[in-house]
């Protein structure tokens, strides 16, 4: 469903006098296959939203290809409109109208009459749970409702793919459980759903399939569980009161080990095996212990493993 | 004629938009009537015409002009709150004319400058002016082809620095030089002779020429056909740019 290759953007901003370049997205390639929920993982400053802008036609790639619902990016962004939904990171809602007005010159935009434009809006309210507010101004709106307004625009024309800038970021837990359940409900209704997330659990849960991406780059891609099968073994964490990090860090070196402000994280083989040997480590170099807790590896992990960074910190 | 389908969406949903709102009433007429009212007493002295008539003749044209160019360059600033809240981008992604994402959001500011000029014009019947309507239309053509360039050069600018903090200092800097050089408030008849030569640079001091000689009634002054043409030709050439960086505009 969307297919790309090389995709590359730079930008320059000026700082003062400098012209400084910044590489926002550096040959990205992507496989969406038709009615998944497709997720992109990485913290801010990723290129997540450049790619899905470009994607989008909001702004021209300097290098590469894509073909999304069967139209070529380059040679047709015309009819990539046409085909598409986007949903922006920043919301997209004027506060002085009301959801109906916006959702009836959304479709109008894309071409709709004005009664398929009436029965359209009417039709999405009630699919968003939103025809209660429909005729009151944007304004008044909560978050989460606001945020379903701007979903309801993107798919107001019924689009093959809608792409989705990081949709619950700033929602709280229950409309973000909320925005889930809207997801998947367009996707049952047969849409490609491409979501942009920096929350782990959201790729984890929602997505079917999960590109993380760094510093404009693609790390790793495939579902949620092959992405944890790939780093082998067990992950220990060890708790400990901060001034012992080091000490601790230091008894450690023999593994492949992650410090944090008050916690050390230790990659190993398989952990029954593992702790005891931790145990007594840290018990030769006298660090007290806080905890010590094994878990299965999760997506921060793998982040971790691919880029040296915590998607947490970053 | 998707363009121009496409553009009554935009000019209806800007239009509804400013209706709503009843400022725009309060400040966009009763500013200028407030100037109507205040410079009255003052303009036949100041002139040195003999009778009230004549006064309004040279200052109610170059109050119409006035409020055309500031009217329109000031638009950016609208345009830069729905950038903010995400309405352009939105428009963006769907197959819309971006010509006409210009198009609508000027003709609206068009049509309410002429609404504020007729209601201007109308007043200024009160205190004796008279003029044709034929010639009335004729500058009222003028003042819609100045508020449709400045209302695009405006949203083309806003659309370029993407901020109120840069657009205010840019506008005051475009906008005052004209206001002084053009002699739209008071001709430049007076004026010295290198002022003048200035001012013949400045196609806002063609545009109040042309629409003074309309108020005249001197239909035949080549003022009328110069000024109509130079503005007609600003106006393409801003609406071109404009539309061009609503195609292009990044965030
Ligand atoms: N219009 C722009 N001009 C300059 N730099 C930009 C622009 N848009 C994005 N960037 C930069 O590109 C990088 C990627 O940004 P973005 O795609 O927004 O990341 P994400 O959505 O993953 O947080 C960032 O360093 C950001 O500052
Ligand atoms: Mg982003």
């Amino acid at each position: 469903m969307i297919e790309t290759r090389g995709l590359r953007k730079s930008f320059t901003s000026r700082q003062g006098r400098e012209k400084k370049k910044i590489e926002a997205v550096r040959g990205v390639d992507l496989d969406v296959a038709e009615g998944e929920i497709f997720g992109f993982l990485g913290p801010n400053g990723a290129g997540k939203t450049t790619t899905l802008r470009m994607l989008a036609t909001l702004i021209e790639p300097d290098g590469g290809s894509a073909t999304i619902a069967g139209a070529d990016l380059r040679a047709d962004p015309g009819e990539v409109r046409r085909r598409i939904g986007y949903v922006a990171q920043g919301g997209s809602t004027w506060e002085e109208s009301t959801a109906r007005e916006e959702l009836v010159l959304q479709a109008r935009l894309y071409g709709a009459s004005k009664s398929t434009a009436l029965a359209r809006a009417a039709e999405v309210l009630e699919a968003f749970q939103l025809a209660e507010y429909a005729d009151r101004k944007c304004k008044t709106y909560s978050g989460g409702q606001r945020r379903r307004v701007d979903i309801a625009l993107g798919i107001i024309h019924a689009p093959k793919v809608v792409f989705l800038d990081e949709p619950t970021t700033g929602l709280d837990p229950q409309s973000r459980a909320h925005m889930w359940d809207e997801v998947r409900r367009l996707r049952a209704e047969g849409m490609t759903v491409f979501i942009t997330t920096h929350y782990l659990d959201e790729a984890d849960a929602l997505c079917d399939r999960v590109s993380i991406m760094d510093n404009g780059e693609i790390v790793a891609s495939g579902t949620p569980a092959e992405l944890k099968r790939e780093i082998s073994g067990d992950v220990v964490r060890v708790g400990l009161t901060a001034e012992h990090v080091g000490a601790a860090a230091q008894a450690l070196n023999s593994y492949k080990i992650e410090t944090y402000d008050d916690s050390v994280r230790l990659f190993v083989e398989d952990g029954a095996v593992a702790i005891p040997q931790i145990l007594r480590a840290l018990d030769a170099a006298e660090v007290p212990l806080g905890t010590i807790e094994l878990h299965r590896p999760t997506l921060d992990d793998v982040f971790l493993t691919k880029t040296g960074r915590s998607l947490r910190e970053s | 004629m998707k363009l121009l389908r496409d553009t009554s969406l935009i000019f209806q949903r800007q239009a509804q938009l400013l209706l709503r709102n009843p400022v725009w009433i309060l400040v966009g007429v009763f500013q200028p009537v407030m100037y109507l009212l205040l410079f009255a007493p003052l303009l036949k002295p100041a002139l040195q015409v003999s009778s009230n008539a004549e006064a309004y003749e040279i200052f109610v044209p170059g109050l119409l002009v006035l409020l055309a160019i500031f009217g329109g360059l000031f638009q950016g600033f609208g345009l830069i709150a729905e950038l903010r809240a995400g309405v352009i981008e939105r428009s963006r992604v769907t197959p819309v004319s971006r010509l006409a994402l210009l198009l609508g959001r000027s003709l609206r500011d068009v049509v309410s400058l002429i609404a504020q000029a007729v209601i201007i014009t109308l007043l200024a019947l009160l205190f004796d002016l008279r003029v044709f309507i034929g010639n009335l239309l004729l500058a009222y053509l003028m003042l819609a082809l100045i508020s449709l360039m400045t209302s695009a050069l405006s949203y083309g600018i806003a659309l370029v620095v993407k901020s109120e903090d840069a657009l205010a200092p840019l506008m005051n800097t475009v906008a005052q030089p004209i206001l002084l050089l053009s002699g739209i408030l008071l001709p430049l008849t007076f004026a010295p002779g290198w002022l003048q030569g200035i001012a013949d640079w400045n196609p806002f001091s063609w545009a109040v020429d042309g629409t003074r000689a309309l108020f005249r009634g001197d239909l035949g002054s080549p003022d009328v056909w110069q000024g109509l043409l130079i503005m007609a030709v600003l106006a393409a050439a801003a609406v071109a740019w404009a539309a061009r960086e609503f195609a292009r505009s990044v965030r």
